[in-house]
């Protein structure tokens, strides 16, 4: 009988997919039910972040960076205040550092707690999310409470956070801080001896130390396959140095290591949270330096000195010296840079966004090849995209 | 290295900048040919070299025992239009094995193409994908060189600074021809761009020479 040639069926995974965690569109060739190759379609979501940034003053573009990981919106701030403060050359007080990096554990666990609990639901397990979003709920009310919004927060500025803490606060965050480890026991008795969990994620997915560097992975992704990297400990900024804690890395690569790094991290995280709170030093939240920060409302109503610097600092901004920066943060998802271009206006020239989950989904197709139609759910689950972040 | 060694260096400002400053030494020599420059500035190693020699310097400095730069961490162009060589590309590199970050620039003239760092570095390959899409630079030998974060049928590169910050196109749904239709763009108003680099700024406190003259007209406007 003849060789006969079977032609591979190109299937459409998304738009509008439930485990495709947003708006991806994956065009799957498959042989059977092998996939043989994987091209992602990105760029439904794309808004054009950068172009816009290049239209608005640095104050401005600052709430973009909400809008792009908006599942930890407050790191991505981050970024951009470090990468503004670092251009202009100004200091940051103690107190809006430490608020700085308790806010960024707190984003750090709600990545986390979406992340894992919408893994477990695109393998199969629906209770871990019901559960997580609760959590979720108080987390984003420590939002709220710090500034107003539970989402776009807009907190951290260039020069420290936009306000105080209110009184109470940092009391409930320790209360829920004390809460939390046995949320994460339950999430575990769930998930991490399940025998339907570990089948679709172990040796799932595997990437090796060399081709995850090639790949341009950072963050859990990276250190999952045994990279000890973490820009909190090696290149610290703001209270990081400060911190104690460790950095959990997995051996295998596969889909169950980045989900157990995941874990560690919020235990982590956790520890981050409570030394930030009881090492929080007092003091002001913002620099002095009216040239860059607003004054203060009540002060504007005695001082017309501090009424011009609040009128021309919301019209015109301020002016940054011209120079190239890059600038990174570990963000819950890998490493998220801001490589600045200043040309000495009050604008950005150029404001290039490395998000981590751009490399991550570039690498689906290369983790993807060879396993079944549903292993690709859990590649895509276990990678952590936003397509906020990928498509900007 | 373990990480409280990589740690000390990078909080020493005066041990770092020197260990920057043998790493931009050592990129000089070891990379003669194809290094134009290689300076710290402000804390980072800047190299330019040629668009030509991109893809092999990236490749030298991946494989470079003391350099170590294993990841490419970021690639992306600048756009300043007066320039004969109208692009800045710019690939950001990071070496785990010294803790340094490492900015490798190339000057590319419109229409001139790069060499594809897809074959070093698998980062490159999507992400030269976003600056031909963005800048229209093109990179030879690049697998496949689609467009990527656009709209399919997308006309024109987006991040150039000649390409208007309201598109040329604008898309809504038709209901008589029940389909999504692509027209020109149509504004309310129009495009309000302030520029806020006012004389106010820098005003001239001394008169320049022959408007020295005190003149009552001229002031009162």
């Amino acid at each position: 009988m003849a060789e006969m040639q079977i032609k591979p069926i190109t299937m459409n995974f998304g738009p509008q997919h439930p485990a495709a965690h947003g708006v991806l569109r994956l065009v799957l060739e498959m042989d059977g039910e092998v996939i043989e190759r994987a091209d992602p379609h990105i760029g439904l979501l794309h808004r054009g972040t950068e172009k816009l940034i290049e239209h608005k003053t640095y104050l401005q573009a600052l709430p973009y960076f909400d809008r792009l990981d908006y599942v930890s919106p407050m790191n991505q701030e981050h970024a951009w205040a470090l990468a503004v403060e670092k251009a202009l050359g100004i200091k940051v007080p103690r107190r809006a550092q430490y608020i700085r990096v308790l806010y960024c554990e707190i984003g750090r666990i709600l990545n986390h707690l979406l992340n894992l609990t919408t893994f477990a639901i695109d393998v199969g397990a629906m209770t871990p999310l019901l559960w997580g979003f609760e959590e979720r709920e108080h987390l984003m009310g420590f939002y709220e409470r710090a500034c107003g919004a539970r989402l776009h927060a807009a907190y951290f500025r260039p020069g420290g956070v936009h306000q105080d803490l209110p009184d109470d606060l940092l009391r409930d965050i320790s209360d829920w801080v004390k809460t939390f480890p046995s949320f994460i026991d339950d999430m575990e008795t769930l998930l991490s001896e399940n025998r339907i969990f570990k089948q679709r994620t172990v040796d799932i997915g595997v990437i090796g130390e060399e081709d995850a560097l090639s790949l341009g992975m950072t963050g859990p992704c990276l250190r999952a396959s045994g990279v000890a990297w973490d820009l909190r400990k090696t290149q610290p900024y703001d209270a990081y140095e400060e911190m104690d804690f460790d950095i959990p890395i997995g051996k295998t690569g596969d889909c169950f290591a980045r989900y157990l790094v995941r874990i560690e991290e919020m235990r982590q995280s956790l520890r981050i949270i409570d030394q930030a709170i009881v090492g929080m030093p007092s003091g002001s939240v913002m620099t002095a330096d009216h040239k860059v920060t607003p004054p203060k409302r009540g002060e504007m109503k005695q001082s017309m000195e501090a009424l011009i610097h609040h009128f021309k600092l919301y019209t015109e901004g301020f002016h940054v010296p011209e120079g190239l920066s890059y600038t990174a943060v570990e963000a819950p998802k890998g490493e998220f840079g801001v490589f600045l271009v200043a040309d000495g206006t009050n604008k950005p020239y150029r404001c290039k966004i490395r998000a981590p989950g751009f490399y991550f989904m570039a690498a689906v197709d290369h983790l993807s090849r060879g396993h079944m139609l549903a292993d690709s759910v859990a590649i895509i689950g276990s990678l952590d995209v936003v397509f906020g972040e990928i498509d900007r | 290295m373990t990480e409280t060694e990589m740690m000390t260096d990078t909080n020493d400002d005066q041990t770092g900048q020197s260990l920057l400053e043998a790493m931009a030494e050592h990129i000089r020599d070891s990379g003669a040919g194809m290094v134009l420059e290689c300076q710290v500035v402000q804390g980072e190693i800047e190299v330019k070299v040629n668009p030509s020699s991109v893809a092999s310097a990236l490749a030298l400095f991946r494989d470079d025992r003391q350099a170590a730069f294993t990841q490419l961490i970021d690639l992306t162009a600048v756009d300043y239009p007066d320039r004969k060589y109208r692009f800045d590309v710019i690939y950001q590199m990071l070496s785990m094995q010294n803790n340094m970050r490492l900015r490798l620039v190339a000057a590319v003239g419109e229409g001139q193409a790069v060499p594809s760092a897809a074959g070093v570095f698998l980062a490159a390959n999507w992400a030269e994908r976003e600056v031909w899409d963005m800048f229209g630079i093109f990179f030879s030998g690049h697998p496949d060189l689609r467009r990527l974060l656009t709209d399919y049928g997308f006309e024109g590169h987006p991040l150039r600074k000649d390409f208007p910050l309201t598109g040329h196109v604008e898309v809504r749904y038709d209901d008589t021809q029940r389909r999504v239709i692509n027209e020109p763009v149509h504004l309310v108003q129009e495009f309000r761009d302030f520029d806020f680099l006012s004389p106010w700024e820098g005003m001239h406190t001394e008169l320049d020479g022959a408007d020295n003259t005190h003149d009552p007209d001229k002031t009162a406007k």
